[in-house]
Protein backbone atom coordinates (compact mmCIF):
# COMPACT_ATOMS: atom_id res chain seq x y z
CA UNK A 1 0.00 0.00 0.00
CA UNK A 2 1.47 3.31 -1.06
CA UNK A 3 1.57 5.54 1.95
CA UNK A 4 1.50 8.77 -0.18
CA UNK A 5 -1.45 7.72 -2.27
CA UNK A 6 -3.17 6.12 -0.20
CA UNK A 7 -2.80 6.84 3.72
CA UNK A 8 -4.04 3.83 6.59
CA UNK A 9 -7.00 5.29 7.67
CA UNK A 10 -7.93 5.69 11.14
CA UNK A 11 -8.27 2.56 13.53
CA UNK A 12 -11.65 1.56 14.93
CA UNK A 13 -10.94 0.29 18.42
CA UNK A 14 -8.28 -0.34 20.94
CA UNK A 15 -7.93 -4.07 22.75
CA UNK A 16 -6.49 -2.64 26.15
CA UNK A 17 -5.35 -6.24 27.40
CA UNK A 18 -4.50 -4.90 30.92
CA UNK A 19 -3.02 -8.18 32.62
CA UNK A 20 -2.79 -11.56 31.88
CA UNK A 21 -3.82 -12.30 35.36
CA UNK A 22 -6.94 -14.00 35.97
CA UNK A 23 -8.36 -16.55 38.36
CA UNK A 24 -10.68 -18.78 35.23
CA UNK A 25 -8.62 -21.43 33.98
CA UNK A 26 -10.61 -21.48 30.53
CA UNK A 27 -8.86 -24.46 28.25
CA UNK A 28 -9.69 -22.28 25.45
CA UNK A 29 -8.19 -18.84 26.68
CA UNK A 30 -7.14 -16.54 24.19
CA UNK A 31 -3.96 -15.47 25.77
CA UNK A 32 -1.01 -16.91 24.33
CA UNK A 33 1.07 -19.50 25.56
CA UNK A 34 3.27 -17.49 27.01
CA UNK A 35 2.25 -15.05 29.64
CA UNK A 36 3.51 -11.45 30.20
CA UNK A 37 4.06 -11.74 34.13
CA UNK A 38 2.95 -9.31 36.12
CA UNK A 39 5.88 -7.01 36.97
CA UNK A 40 5.95 -6.23 33.35
CA UNK A 41 2.96 -4.95 33.00
CA UNK A 42 2.58 -1.46 31.92
CA UNK A 43 2.71 1.51 34.66
CA UNK A 44 -0.83 3.57 34.69
CA UNK A 45 0.95 6.98 33.24
CA UNK A 46 2.32 4.66 29.99
CA UNK A 47 -1.76 3.55 29.92
CA UNK A 48 -3.17 7.19 30.29
CA UNK A 49 -0.86 8.20 27.22
CA UNK A 50 -1.46 5.02 25.39
CA UNK A 51 -5.32 6.07 25.58
CA UNK A 52 -4.95 9.81 25.07
CA UNK A 53 -2.79 8.66 21.28
CA UNK A 54 -5.68 6.26 20.41
CA UNK A 55 -8.16 8.78 20.56
CA UNK A 56 -5.82 11.47 18.79
CA UNK A 57 -5.20 8.38 16.06
CA UNK A 58 -9.26 8.24 15.35
CA UNK A 59 -10.04 5.64 17.60
CA UNK A 60 -13.33 5.58 18.70
CA UNK A 61 -13.83 2.47 20.96
CA UNK A 62 -11.50 0.89 23.33
CA UNK A 63 -11.96 -2.47 25.44
CA UNK A 64 -10.63 -3.20 27.93
CA UNK A 65 -9.86 -7.12 28.52
CA UNK A 66 -6.80 -9.38 30.09
CA UNK A 67 -6.83 -11.93 31.39
CA UNK A 68 -8.96 -10.49 34.12
CA UNK A 69 -9.14 -6.09 33.84
CA UNK A 70 -10.82 -6.34 37.21
CA UNK A 71 -7.27 -7.14 38.75
CA UNK A 72 -5.65 -4.10 37.84
CA UNK A 73 -6.09 -1.18 40.47
CA UNK A 74 -5.94 1.57 38.21
CA UNK A 75 -8.91 0.11 35.97
CA UNK A 76 -11.61 3.28 37.10
CA UNK A 77 -8.92 5.75 36.96
CA UNK A 78 -7.90 4.44 33.22
CA UNK A 79 -11.80 4.19 32.09
CA UNK A 80 -12.44 7.61 33.42
CA UNK A 81 -9.45 8.73 31.46
CA UNK A 82 -10.78 7.04 28.39
CA UNK A 83 -14.46 8.61 28.65
CA UNK A 84 -12.90 11.68 29.33
CA UNK A 85 -11.09 11.02 25.91
CA UNK A 86 -13.92 10.29 24.33
CA UNK A 87 -13.91 6.49 23.59
CA UNK A 88 -16.78 4.44 24.06
CA UNK A 89 -15.62 2.45 26.99
CA UNK A 90 -16.35 -1.07 27.37
CA UNK A 91 -15.19 -3.71 30.07
CA UNK A 92 -14.88 -7.55 28.91
CA UNK A 93 -14.57 -9.80 32.08
CA UNK A 94 -15.28 -12.72 33.62
CA UNK A 95 -16.80 -10.52 36.38
CA UNK A 96 -16.04 -13.17 39.27
CA UNK A 97 -14.48 -10.26 40.98
CA UNK A 98 -16.90 -7.47 40.10
CA UNK A 99 -18.71 -6.48 43.15
CA UNK A 100 -20.60 -3.35 43.82
CA UNK A 101 -18.58 -0.83 44.95
CA UNK A 102 -16.09 -1.56 41.89
CA UNK A 103 -19.23 -1.56 39.97
CA UNK A 104 -20.20 1.80 41.09
CA UNK A 105 -16.82 3.10 40.85
CA UNK A 106 -16.61 2.05 37.21
CA UNK A 107 -20.33 3.36 36.22
CA UNK A 108 -19.23 7.06 38.01
CA UNK A 109 -16.22 6.95 35.85
CA UNK A 110 -18.27 6.49 32.75
CA UNK A 111 -18.24 3.01 31.54
CA UNK A 112 -20.68 2.23 29.11
CA UNK A 113 -20.65 -1.43 28.28
CA UNK A 114 -19.66 -4.54 30.03
CA UNK A 115 -19.21 -8.25 28.23
CA UNK A 116 -19.61 -10.90 30.98
CA UNK A 117 -18.30 -14.27 29.61
CA UNK A 118 -20.51 -17.51 30.26
CA UNK A 119 -18.85 -21.14 29.80
CA UNK A 120 -22.43 -22.23 29.41
CA UNK A 121 -26.15 -22.44 30.55
CA UNK A 122 -25.61 -25.35 32.90
CA UNK A 123 -23.65 -23.97 36.36
CA UNK A 124 -21.57 -27.55 37.53
CA UNK A 125 -20.50 -27.33 33.73
CA UNK A 126 -20.36 -24.12 33.83
CA UNK A 127 -17.71 -24.40 36.72
CA UNK A 128 -15.92 -27.24 35.31
CA UNK A 129 -14.73 -25.77 32.22
CA UNK A 130 -13.92 -22.93 33.47
CA UNK A 131 -12.31 -24.22 36.15
CA UNK A 132 -13.48 -22.39 39.02
CA UNK A 133 -15.84 -23.23 41.28
CA UNK A 134 -18.91 -20.86 41.92
CA UNK A 135 -17.92 -18.81 39.03
CA UNK A 136 -21.48 -18.88 37.23
CA UNK A 137 -23.01 -17.61 40.52
CA UNK A 138 -21.15 -14.78 40.76
CA UNK A 139 -21.30 -14.59 36.85
CA UNK A 140 -25.04 -14.32 36.93
CA UNK A 141 -24.99 -11.74 39.91
CA UNK A 142 -22.76 -9.61 38.30
CA UNK A 143 -24.91 -9.32 35.16
CA UNK A 144 -27.21 -8.22 36.90
CA UNK A 145 -25.87 -5.75 39.14
CA UNK A 146 -24.86 -4.61 35.50
CA UNK A 147 -28.62 -3.88 34.04
CA UNK A 148 -29.47 -2.19 37.76
CA UNK A 149 -26.88 0.24 37.39
CA UNK A 150 -28.67 0.88 33.64
CA UNK A 151 -25.06 -0.07 31.86
CA UNK A 152 -24.96 -1.93 28.37
CA UNK A 153 -24.90 -5.81 28.87
CA UNK A 154 -23.31 -8.58 26.60
CA UNK A 155 -23.45 -12.28 26.90
CA UNK A 156 -20.25 -13.50 25.37
CA UNK A 157 -20.86 -17.10 24.86
CA UNK A 158 -18.09 -19.35 23.96
CA UNK A 159 -19.39 -22.66 22.51
CA UNK A 160 -17.47 -26.17 21.85
CA UNK A 161 -18.46 -29.43 21.84
CA UNK A 162 -19.06 -29.68 25.59
CA UNK A 163 -21.99 -27.08 25.62
CA UNK A 164 -22.45 -26.86 21.93
CA UNK A 165 -26.30 -28.44 22.29
CA UNK A 166 -27.45 -25.59 25.27
CA UNK A 167 -26.98 -23.12 22.86
CA UNK A 168 -30.95 -21.98 23.21
CA UNK A 169 -30.68 -22.44 26.91
CA UNK A 170 -28.05 -19.65 26.36
CA UNK A 171 -30.15 -17.37 24.04
CA UNK A 172 -32.85 -18.01 27.20
CA UNK A 173 -29.99 -16.93 29.71
CA UNK A 174 -29.04 -13.94 27.95
CA UNK A 175 -33.04 -12.69 27.75
CA UNK A 176 -33.42 -13.44 31.18
CA UNK A 177 -30.33 -10.94 32.09
CA UNK A 178 -31.13 -8.22 30.28
CA UNK A 179 -28.57 -8.52 27.43
CA UNK A 180 -28.86 -6.12 24.80
CA UNK A 181 -26.34 -7.89 23.00
CA UNK A 182 -25.49 -11.95 22.97
CA UNK A 183 -21.64 -12.77 21.53
CA UNK A 184 -21.81 -16.45 20.14
CA UNK A 185 -18.80 -16.92 19.96
CA UNK A 186 -17.39 -20.63 18.42
CA UNK A 187 -13.86 -21.70 20.28
CA UNK A 188 -10.96 -20.30 17.69
CA UNK A 189 -8.50 -22.81 17.69
CA UNK A 190 -4.79 -21.18 18.89
CA UNK A 191 -2.60 -21.32 21.73
CA UNK A 192 -4.54 -22.84 24.56
CA UNK A 193 -7.60 -24.06 22.36
CA UNK A 194 -5.34 -25.91 19.94
CA UNK A 195 -3.83 -27.88 22.59
CA UNK A 196 -7.33 -29.19 23.55
CA UNK A 197 -8.34 -29.39 20.04
CA UNK A 198 -9.83 -32.50 20.28
CA UNK A 199 -11.91 -31.80 23.44
CA UNK A 200 -13.31 -28.43 22.15
CA UNK A 201 -14.20 -29.14 18.50
CA UNK A 202 -17.97 -29.98 17.28
CA UNK A 203 -19.02 -32.34 15.22
CA UNK A 204 -20.65 -31.28 11.78
CA UNK A 205 -24.38 -31.77 12.42
CA UNK A 206 -24.01 -30.02 15.73
CA UNK A 207 -22.88 -26.59 13.94
CA UNK A 208 -25.20 -26.79 11.70
CA UNK A 209 -27.96 -27.43 14.34
CA UNK A 210 -26.40 -24.31 16.29
CA UNK A 211 -26.42 -22.15 12.50
CA UNK A 212 -29.73 -22.91 12.21
CA UNK A 213 -31.11 -22.01 15.48
CA UNK A 214 -29.24 -18.10 15.92
CA UNK A 215 -30.61 -17.48 12.16
CA UNK A 216 -33.85 -18.22 13.98
CA UNK A 217 -33.57 -16.40 17.10
CA UNK A 218 -32.16 -13.30 15.61
CA UNK A 219 -35.09 -12.49 13.13
CA UNK A 220 -37.56 -13.64 16.35
CA UNK A 221 -35.31 -11.57 18.46
CA UNK A 222 -34.93 -8.66 16.43
CA UNK A 223 -35.13 -5.22 18.81
CA UNK A 224 -34.73 -7.18 21.57
CA UNK A 225 -31.42 -8.84 21.53
CA UNK A 226 -28.85 -8.19 18.75
CA UNK A 227 -27.19 -11.60 17.97
CA UNK A 228 -23.45 -11.86 16.61
CA UNK A 229 -22.52 -15.15 15.48
CA UNK A 230 -18.71 -16.35 13.60
CA UNK A 231 -19.23 -19.84 12.05
CA UNK A 232 -16.70 -21.96 13.17
CA UNK A 233 -13.76 -22.15 10.92
CA UNK A 234 -12.96 -25.73 10.37
CA UNK A 235 -16.94 -25.89 8.87
CA UNK A 236 -16.92 -22.90 6.86
CA UNK A 237 -16.44 -22.70 3.75
CA UNK A 238 -14.97 -18.86 3.24
CA UNK A 239 -12.62 -17.63 5.95
CA UNK A 240 -13.93 -15.10 8.43
CA UNK A 241 -12.49 -11.42 7.56
CA UNK A 242 -10.25 -11.84 10.84
CA UNK A 243 -9.88 -8.69 12.68
CA UNK A 244 -12.06 -6.81 10.10
CA UNK A 245 -8.49 -7.13 8.19
CA UNK A 246 -4.73 -7.17 8.94
CA UNK A 247 -4.10 -3.50 10.54
CA UNK A 248 -7.08 -1.98 9.41
CA UNK A 249 -9.69 -1.57 12.01
CA UNK A 250 -7.79 -2.63 15.37
CA UNK A 251 -5.04 -2.49 17.12
CA UNK A 252 -4.18 -4.47 20.06
CA UNK A 253 -2.03 -4.14 23.18
CA UNK A 254 -0.72 -6.60 24.92
CA UNK A 255 -0.17 -6.15 29.06
CA UNK A 256 3.47 -6.08 28.42
CA UNK A 257 3.30 -3.15 25.83
CA UNK A 258 3.56 -5.16 22.58
CA UNK A 259 1.44 -3.66 19.63
CA UNK A 260 -0.32 -6.34 18.13
CA UNK A 261 -2.50 -6.68 15.03
CA UNK A 262 -4.40 -9.21 16.67
CA UNK A 263 -4.31 -10.80 19.96
CA UNK A 264 -2.96 -13.96 18.88
CA UNK A 265 -0.41 -12.08 16.07
CA UNK A 266 2.74 -13.10 18.53
CA UNK A 267 2.18 -17.17 17.11
CA UNK A 268 3.80 -15.65 13.71
CA UNK A 269 7.47 -16.23 14.06
CA UNK A 270 9.83 -13.53 12.59
CA UNK A 271 6.98 -10.93 12.61
CA UNK A 272 8.59 -7.67 14.59
CA UNK A 273 6.59 -5.60 17.04
CA UNK A 274 7.01 -2.70 18.16
CA UNK A 275 6.27 -1.60 21.55
CA UNK A 276 4.22 1.47 23.03
CA UNK A 277 7.46 1.56 25.89
CA UNK A 278 9.25 3.07 22.60
CA UNK A 279 6.86 4.55 20.10
CA UNK A 280 4.13 6.34 19.91
CA UNK A 281 0.74 4.62 19.39
CA UNK A 282 0.59 6.68 16.03
CA UNK A 283 4.19 5.76 14.80
CA UNK A 284 3.38 2.07 15.58
CA UNK A 285 -0.32 2.47 13.82
CA UNK A 286 1.50 3.66 10.35
CA UNK A 287 4.60 2.25 10.34
CA UNK A 288 5.34 -1.10 12.60
CA UNK A 289 7.08 -3.56 10.49
CA UNK A 290 3.77 -6.20 11.84
CA UNK A 291 1.69 -3.74 10.83
CA UNK A 292 3.26 -3.36 7.43
CA UNK A 293 3.37 -6.65 6.72
CA UNK A 294 -0.45 -8.37 5.71
CA UNK A 295 -1.71 -4.68 5.57
CA UNK A 296 -3.78 -4.27 2.12
CA UNK A 297 -3.91 -7.05 -0.43
CA UNK A 298 -0.50 -6.34 -2.39
CA UNK A 299 1.07 -9.55 0.07
CA UNK A 300 -1.27 -11.96 -1.37
CA UNK A 301 -0.78 -14.78 -3.17
CA UNK A 302 -2.89 -16.66 -5.40
CA UNK A 303 -6.05 -17.60 -4.94
CA UNK A 304 -6.51 -14.61 -2.84
CA UNK A 305 -5.03 -11.58 -4.94
CA UNK A 306 -7.14 -11.81 -8.13
CA UNK A 307 -10.14 -13.23 -5.54
CA UNK A 308 -13.58 -10.79 -5.82
CA UNK A 309 -13.69 -11.21 -1.73
CA UNK A 310 -10.29 -10.00 -1.45
CA UNK A 311 -11.64 -6.76 0.37
CA UNK A 312 -14.33 -8.64 1.54
CA UNK A 313 -12.23 -11.34 4.30
CA UNK A 314 -8.72 -10.32 3.43
CA UNK A 315 -7.71 -13.79 3.04
CA UNK A 316 -8.63 -14.59 6.29
CA UNK A 317 -6.80 -15.46 9.16
CA UNK A 318 -2.83 -15.01 9.11
CA UNK A 319 -2.47 -17.03 12.69
CA UNK A 320 -4.49 -19.49 11.46
CA UNK A 321 -2.21 -19.68 8.05
CA UNK A 322 0.65 -20.05 9.99
CA UNK A 323 -0.73 -22.34 12.13
CA UNK A 324 -1.99 -25.10 9.44
CA UNK A 325 0.34 -24.55 6.55
CA UNK A 326 3.57 -23.30 8.29
CA UNK A 327 2.95 -19.98 6.26
CA UNK A 328 1.62 -17.02 7.34
CA UNK A 329 1.58 -15.26 4.01
CA UNK A 330 -0.71 -18.62 2.57
CA UNK A 331 -4.46 -17.98 2.24
CA UNK A 332 -6.37 -19.09 5.33
CA UNK A 333 -7.32 -23.24 5.02
CA UNK A 334 -10.42 -21.73 6.09
CA UNK A 335 -11.47 -21.01 2.48
CA UNK A 336 -12.53 -23.84 0.31
CA UNK A 337 -10.37 -22.69 -2.18
CA UNK A 338 -6.95 -23.12 -0.28
CA UNK A 339 -5.21 -26.24 -1.02
CA UNK A 340 -5.22 -27.21 2.57
CA UNK A 341 -9.03 -27.22 3.57
CA UNK A 342 -9.96 -30.86 2.88
CA UNK A 343 -7.61 -31.26 5.71
CA UNK A 344 -9.21 -29.27 7.76
CA UNK A 345 -12.36 -30.27 7.26
CA UNK A 346 -11.07 -33.96 8.22
CA UNK A 347 -8.83 -32.97 11.38
CA UNK A 348 -11.97 -31.15 12.22
CA UNK A 349 -14.56 -34.38 11.73
CA UNK A 350 -12.03 -37.12 12.86
CA UNK A 351 -11.12 -35.24 16.11
CA UNK A 352 -14.90 -34.79 17.15
CA UNK A 353 -16.04 -38.20 16.81
CA UNK A 354 -13.73 -39.63 19.54
CA UNK A 355 -13.73 -39.00 23.03
CA UNK A 356 -12.81 -35.93 24.13
CA UNK A 357 -9.45 -35.88 26.55
CA UNK A 358 -8.86 -34.05 30.02
CA UNK A 359 -8.91 -30.33 29.88
CA UNK A 360 -5.59 -28.70 29.82
CA UNK A 361 -6.56 -25.56 31.90
CA UNK A 362 -5.18 -22.68 30.93
CA UNK A 363 -3.12 -20.97 34.46
CA UNK A 364 -1.17 -17.89 35.27
CA UNK A 365 1.24 -20.16 37.22
CA UNK A 366 1.37 -22.99 35.54
CA UNK A 367 1.86 -23.50 31.39
CA UNK A 368 1.73 -26.25 29.86
CA UNK A 369 5.22 -28.71 29.41
CA UNK A 370 5.84 -29.37 25.47
CA UNK A 371 4.64 -32.83 25.78
CA UNK A 372 1.07 -31.65 27.04
CA UNK A 373 0.82 -30.17 23.81
CA UNK A 374 -0.23 -31.83 20.48
CA UNK A 375 2.38 -31.63 17.56
CA UNK B 1 -40.26 -9.16 16.95
CA UNK B 2 -41.11 -5.43 18.08
CA UNK B 3 -43.46 -3.08 16.11
CA UNK B 4 -43.52 -1.68 13.15
CA UNK B 5 -42.52 2.43 13.43
CA UNK B 6 -45.42 4.68 12.43
CA UNK B 7 -45.50 8.50 12.53
CA UNK B 8 -47.14 9.00 15.63
CA UNK B 9 -43.65 6.72 17.22
CA UNK B 10 -41.15 8.63 19.35
CA UNK B 11 -37.78 7.53 18.84
CA UNK B 12 -35.17 8.22 20.53
CA UNK B 13 -31.65 6.72 20.82
CA UNK B 14 -30.89 3.86 22.80
CA UNK B 15 -29.80 4.76 26.40
CA UNK B 16 -26.65 2.62 25.34
CA UNK B 17 -26.04 4.09 22.04
CA UNK B 18 -24.32 8.04 21.54
CA UNK B 19 -23.74 10.28 18.41
CA UNK B 20 -20.04 11.88 18.10
CA UNK B 21 -18.62 14.27 16.02
CA UNK B 22 -15.65 12.43 14.88
CA UNK B 23 -12.54 14.83 13.66
CA UNK B 24 -10.41 12.14 12.33
CA UNK B 25 -13.28 10.50 9.67
CA UNK B 26 -14.74 13.87 9.13
CA UNK B 27 -18.52 13.39 10.00
CA UNK B 28 -21.14 11.98 12.79
CA UNK B 29 -20.31 8.59 14.11
CA UNK B 30 -23.18 6.99 16.02
CA UNK B 31 -21.44 4.55 19.10
CA UNK B 32 -22.93 1.73 20.49
CA UNK B 33 -21.89 -2.22 21.82
CA UNK B 34 -19.09 -3.20 19.84
CA UNK B 35 -21.04 -1.36 16.98
CA UNK B 36 -19.74 1.81 14.70
CA UNK B 37 -21.68 3.69 12.33
CA UNK B 38 -20.59 6.22 10.28
CA UNK B 39 -23.25 8.36 9.66
CA UNK B 40 -24.36 10.60 6.40
CA UNK B 41 -25.18 14.34 7.16
CA UNK B 42 -29.08 13.26 6.32
CA UNK B 43 -28.56 10.19 8.65
CA UNK B 44 -26.94 12.61 11.23
CA UNK B 45 -29.54 15.36 10.65
CA UNK B 46 -32.63 13.07 11.18
CA UNK B 47 -30.77 11.45 14.58
CA UNK B 48 -30.45 15.02 15.96
CA UNK B 49 -34.00 15.55 15.89
CA UNK B 50 -34.89 11.78 17.18
CA UNK B 51 -35.26 13.35 21.00
CA UNK B 52 -37.66 10.93 22.65
CA UNK B 53 -40.24 12.97 22.70
CA UNK B 54 -40.76 14.53 18.84
CA UNK B 55 -43.09 12.37 16.87
CA UNK B 56 -42.04 10.95 13.62
CA UNK B 57 -44.57 12.82 12.21
CA UNK B 58 -43.08 16.13 13.21
CA UNK B 59 -39.74 15.32 12.52
CA UNK B 60 -40.37 14.53 8.64
CA UNK B 61 -42.26 17.63 8.70
CA UNK B 62 -39.99 19.44 9.96
CA UNK B 63 -37.12 17.85 7.49
CA UNK B 64 -39.18 18.85 4.42
CA UNK B 65 -39.60 22.51 5.95
CA UNK B 66 -35.61 22.48 5.47
CA UNK B 67 -35.16 20.79 2.30
CA UNK B 68 -38.18 22.02 0.54
CA UNK B 69 -39.06 18.39 -0.02
CA UNK B 70 -42.64 16.32 0.19
CA UNK B 71 -43.31 15.58 3.10
CA UNK B 72 -44.95 12.18 2.47
CA UNK B 73 -41.81 11.22 0.72
CA UNK B 74 -39.61 12.21 3.57
CA UNK B 75 -41.66 10.39 6.15
CA UNK B 76 -40.93 7.42 4.13
CA UNK B 77 -37.56 7.79 4.08
CA UNK B 78 -36.63 8.70 8.00
CA UNK B 79 -39.58 5.33 8.79
CA UNK B 80 -37.39 3.04 6.73
CA UNK B 81 -34.15 4.31 8.18
CA UNK B 82 -35.36 4.57 11.89
CA UNK B 83 -36.71 1.50 11.44
CA UNK B 84 -33.42 -0.18 10.39
CA UNK B 85 -31.59 1.26 13.88
CA UNK B 86 -34.18 -0.03 15.64
CA UNK B 87 -34.24 -3.55 14.86
CA UNK B 88 -30.48 -3.30 15.19
CA UNK B 89 -31.09 -1.63 18.76
CA UNK B 90 -29.64 1.55 18.61
CA UNK B 91 -32.27 3.25 18.61
CA UNK B 92 -35.77 2.88 20.83
CA UNK B 93 -39.14 4.29 20.15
Amino acid sequence: MNALTNPVGPPLALLAELTHRCPLGCPYCSNPIALDRVRDELDTATWLRVIDEAASLGALQIHFSGGEPLVRRDLVTLVAHARKAGLYTNLITSAVLLDEARLESLRAAGLEHVQISFQDSQPTNADRIAGYEGGHEKKLAAARMVRAAGLALTINAVMHRQNLTHLPDMIALALDLGAGRLEIAHVQYYGWALANRQSLIPGRAEVRAAVLAVAAAREQLKGRLVIDHVVPDYYARRPKACMGGWARQFLNIAPSGLVLPCHAAQSIPGLRFDSVKERSLGEIWNHSEAFERFRGTSWMPEPCRSCERREVDFGGCRCQAMMLTGDAGATDPACELSPHHARLFETAMAESAVAPRAFIYRRYTKTPREEELPA
Amino acid sequence: MSAPLTESSRPGLSPHTRMKNDAARGGWVLLAPERVLMLDPIAAEILTLCDGITEIGAIAEELARRHAAPREEVLVDVIEMLQGLRDKGLIIA
